[in-house]
């Protein structure tokens, strides 16, 4: 049954006064839309179009739904311990580490970079590439303790800033696909209750993991994530849902969602499954990140158990969400705007203009060095941030200021890798074009990762 | 081996005493010297002969010294001199530019020293206040076009020329003075000599009036058949294609990181202080909140901060390489361009969000805006750091990427 839409109507604007082109342009938009174009064999077939609306309006969720049960009980949750404190400055990363960072570099360009291309065409990352990177990398399990069935020692995030910058060097968007479940496993980790962990994790730790996200913006321009409209009420020893997500990665395949919403004036996390009714979804293609599928979710009147929330109410835990999904954000930047470095280096250096290679020119080479050093400066700031996140240090302040960084510079870095390549960064030809858009969206999205 | 990017508990005895050094020393005089230009600030030798006492005592590291490559036996990462040094000419420069840059025996000259004399010299040096003289009239940017020469006479050196810029080129007892054995050899007969002021033939001709570190004297020098013994020669008195001015030019892979400490420290007063006035006046930053609901203030603020925390650590990274004793001029110049110039935007900021108290001689601000300028043109201006960085990622030579 469709569900009720909820869809914001459409933003009033002033009227604006028609004056005679105006009239013109009118009568010639009405008649492009004339069926008799059609008919007279004037306009092309756009498969796109069809494709598109084929996706629009909000749908139940198609996805098949397992049950999550509780296959184990448990007294107590389990959580990654605090890193023990570090005595010194190091950036060394360890062991292990760099183990694994080798691993996703490999993955992600042997499997990301390729598919990237069509993936990000087609909106849709493909399936079996999803299953090698939670098989191949274990993705979902590297923020899980062992004790919980995951791989994850003590709490790592920087791990996680290195994960996720390794996978976007591929392609942000498929790292996003990627990374999406593993959003709501390490939550489960970090906040989940023991029943929320014997109930949701084994799935995440398992071969067949699900598709999940964790979502947390809303379509509202100025959007806060500490002012949400997304509303949790309390009813009856439960909770009610109602509000809109959106830019929400894979949703459609999604059979788990962690939603961010206002409770009793302060925000909070829910685990929802998308079977739940008055859930529906629409699909919400954007400028970038088009191989994560996002769509938007609509919650009206879902009904859930008391041992749907998430964390505590007090909005600790669920600023701690918000900081370190900043982070991860930040270290797809890093990632996306590295792939930009590497990839002018050799063009500027092969591309010859007025008898020299172009970046013989001081206007090429100090971008190409300005974007080395911005992209180093926020390396460090976002590694820091994350180093203190993982020993418990406070890290509100460090976090903050990664993101600034990497939404400033991320997004210069993804122009001046357009620019630098000029009408030839414009076209599909070459990947520059696509880390512009991907790069944008550091800065506007919160959720969806967390390291 | 863990990533962790705070600063060990270990130096925290060193950067506080820099910092009382900046609050009770430094900062008290600091509109007096900036007002009372080419005027000797006097405080500075009680305070000199403190820290020969701190150094002597291995208890330490205020000013341009310290960065020294020392063997490295230990295993695994290390923490060392270099980092040490950089806190505390942070610390310190978060006080004064100038007064560091006048603090005796602590000058850029004794970093030359320390980073390329041999164990003779640096013995026979240590107690000396050592300035540093490049720069010529004719040339500023361009190190290899020194026209100074050096004459090999017997067991001397004849210096002749001009050096211009010369910080504590006035008050130091010795100078670094980069000239040419063969003019014809090119940059690989560049060499840098120890010229003491009490030898005939070297003269300070004036001092120059400037736009900020006032409380610095910056000299000219003239040398006329200036002799100095061969032993003051530093590294290798050979002529080897390239591989001498490399000798030279690794100087600055030691000194750069210092600037850009120097930077951080200006730039960081600015910031602490604006951040003082603005919470006066109501403006907080919430580094949670998106900062476009936030006021513009503390946007800027926050902007602010962040362009400051990444030369920091840029800064930072540059003297962790070195104490490791990896190779680090990538990374030295990326921290000198990136703390020199934000460390002129984030001083012109606060004087404008300080409005007219901000610009006048009220505060320090101003003044800060004025000495920050300098730190993004000596030791390799902007322009020529961005340069260094874009052959080194491009992997062009000077010849290809002019």
């Amino acid at each position: 049954m469709p569900a009720r839409s909820t869809r914001p109507e459409r933003r009033a604007r002033p009227r604006e006064r028609r004056d005679p082109m105006g009239v013109g342009l009118a009568a010639l938009y009405r008649l492009a839309g004339a069926p008799v174009i059609d008919r007279l064999g004037l306009r092309k077939p756009v498969e796109r179009a069809v494709y598109q609306a084929s996706r629009a309006g909000f749908r139940t969720v198609g996805a098949a739904n397992r049950v999550f049960t509780a296959v184990q009980q448990r007294r107590s949750a389990e959580r990654p311990a605090a890193a023990k404190e570090r005595t010194q400055f190091d950036l060394n990363p360890t062991d292990e580490q760099k183990m694994i960072v080798e691993a996703t570099r490999e993955f992600a360009a042997e499997q990301l970079r390729p598919q990237a291309a069509a993936a990000d065409t087609e909106c849709m990352a493909p399936e079996a590439l999803l299953k090698r990177s939670v098989a191949e990398l274990g993705i979902t399990q590297v923020g899980v303790p062992e004790t919980l069935g995951g791989m994850g020692g003590e709490r790592s995030a920087t791990t996680g800033v290195l994960v996720a910058e390794a996978l976007a060097h591929g392609d942000m968007g498929l790292a996003v696909a990627c990374l999406a479940p593993a959003a709501v496993s390490n939550a489960l980790a970090l906040w989940g209750n023991a029943e929320q962990q014997a109930t949701y994790l084994p799935a995440f730790v398992g071969d067949d993991v699900p598709a999940a996200a964790l979502a947390v913006v809303e379509p509202q321009v100025l959007f806060d994530p500490f002012a949400l409209r997304t509303v949790a009420r309390r009813s009856g020893g439960g909770f009610v849902l109602d509000g809109v997500k959106s830019l929400v990665p894979r949703a459609e395949a999604a059979e788990l969602f962690v939603i961010a919403a206002e409770l009793d004036g302060t925000p909070a996390l829910f685990l929802v499954e998308s079977g739940t009714d008055g859930i529906t979804v629409e699909s919400d293609p954007a400028m970038g990140l088009r191989a994560a599928s996002m769509a938007r979710v609509e919650l009206a009147n879902v009904t859930l158990g008391a041992g749907a929330l998430l964390g505590g109410t007090d909005g600790s835990d669920y600023a701690e969400c918000i900081r370190l999904s900043r982070l991860g954000w930040s270290a797809l930047a890093l990632g996306t705007a590295r792939a930009v470095l590497d990839y002018v280096i050799p063009y500027v250096n092969e591309r010859q203009a007025f008898g020299e290679p172009i970046s013989h020119r001081q206007a090429v080479a100090f971008t190409v060095a300005n974007i080395g050093i911005e992209l180093e400066g926020a390396r460090l700031v976002t590694l820091r941030a994350a180093a203190r996140a993982e020993q418990g240090k406070s890290f509100a302040r460090e976090a903050a200021l990664a993101r600034r960084l990497t939404t400033e510079y991320g997004v210069r870095i993804g122009s001046d890798g357009v620019q630098l390549l000029g009408g030839h960064g414009y076209v599909k030809e070459h990947p520059v074009e696509r880390w512009y858009r991907d790069l944008r969206a550091v800065g506007v999205m919160e959720g969806a990762v967390l390291v | 081996m863990s990533i962790n990017l705070e600063v060990p508990k270990k130096f925290g005895m060193v950067v506080n005493q820099a910092h009382q050094v900046a609050v009770e020393i430094f900062r008290p005089i600091s509109r007096k010297y900036d007002t009372h230009e080419h005027e000797y600030p006097k405080e500075l030798d009680m305070l000199a002969s403190l820290i020969d006492g701190m150094n002597a005592s291995g208890e330490s590291n205020t000013g341009a010294r310290g960065v020294r490559r020392e063997e490295n036996t230990e295993q695994g990462n290390r923490n060392g001199s270099n980092m040490s040094s950089i806190l505390s000419i942070m610390e310190a420069c978060w006080g004064d530019v100038a007064m560091v840059l006048s603090m005796p025996r602590q000058g850029l000259g004794n970093a030359a020293i320390a980073s390329v004399a041999n164990d003779e010299q640096h013995a026979r040096f240590d107690k000396v206040w050592a300035s540093m003289a490049i720069t010529e009239p004719s040339f500023g940017s361009d190190s290899a076009a020194v026209q100074a020469t050096a004459m090999r006479d017997g067991d001397y050196y004849i210096l002749n020329g001009e050096k211009i810029f010369v910080t504590a080129g006035q008050r130091s007892d010795a100078v670094v003075v980069w000239a040419s054995l063969d003019r014809s050899k090119g940059r690989a007969a560049i060499k840098s000599f120890v010229v003491e002021k009490t030898r005939p033939g070297i003269t300070v001709e004036r001092l120059e009036h400037k736009l900020g570190i006032r409380a610095s004297d910056t000299a000219t020098i003239r040398l006329t058949d200036c002799r100095v013994p061969k032993e003051n020669l530093l590294g290798s008195p050979d002529v080897e294609a390239e591989q001498g001015f490399a000798g030279v030019m690794q100087t600055f892979d030691n000194t750069r990181p210092l600037v850009a400490g120097m930077a951080v420290g200006c730039a960081r007063a600015a910031l602490d202080e604006l951040r003082d006035l603005l919470a006066e006046a109501g403006a907080e930053v919430d580094y949670d909140r998106p900062a476009y609901l936030q006021s513009a203030a503390a946007a800027a603020l926050l902007q602010m901060e962040a362009d400051w925390e990444a030369g920091y650590l840029l800064t930072l990274e540059a003297a962790w390489m070195a104490d490791n004793n990896r190779p680090n001029s990538l990374q030295a110049s990326m921290a000198k361009a990136k703390a020199g110039r934000v460390g002129v935007e984030i001083t012109l900021k606060c004087v404008e969000l300080a409005g007219s108290y901000g610009y006048s001689e009220r505060s320090l601000l101003e003044k800060w805006a004025r000495d920050s300028k300098i730190l993004d043109i000596f030791e390799g201006t902007q322009q020529i750091q961005q340069l260094i960085v874009a052959r080194r990622l491009l992997n062009k030579s000077s010849a290809e990427l002019k």
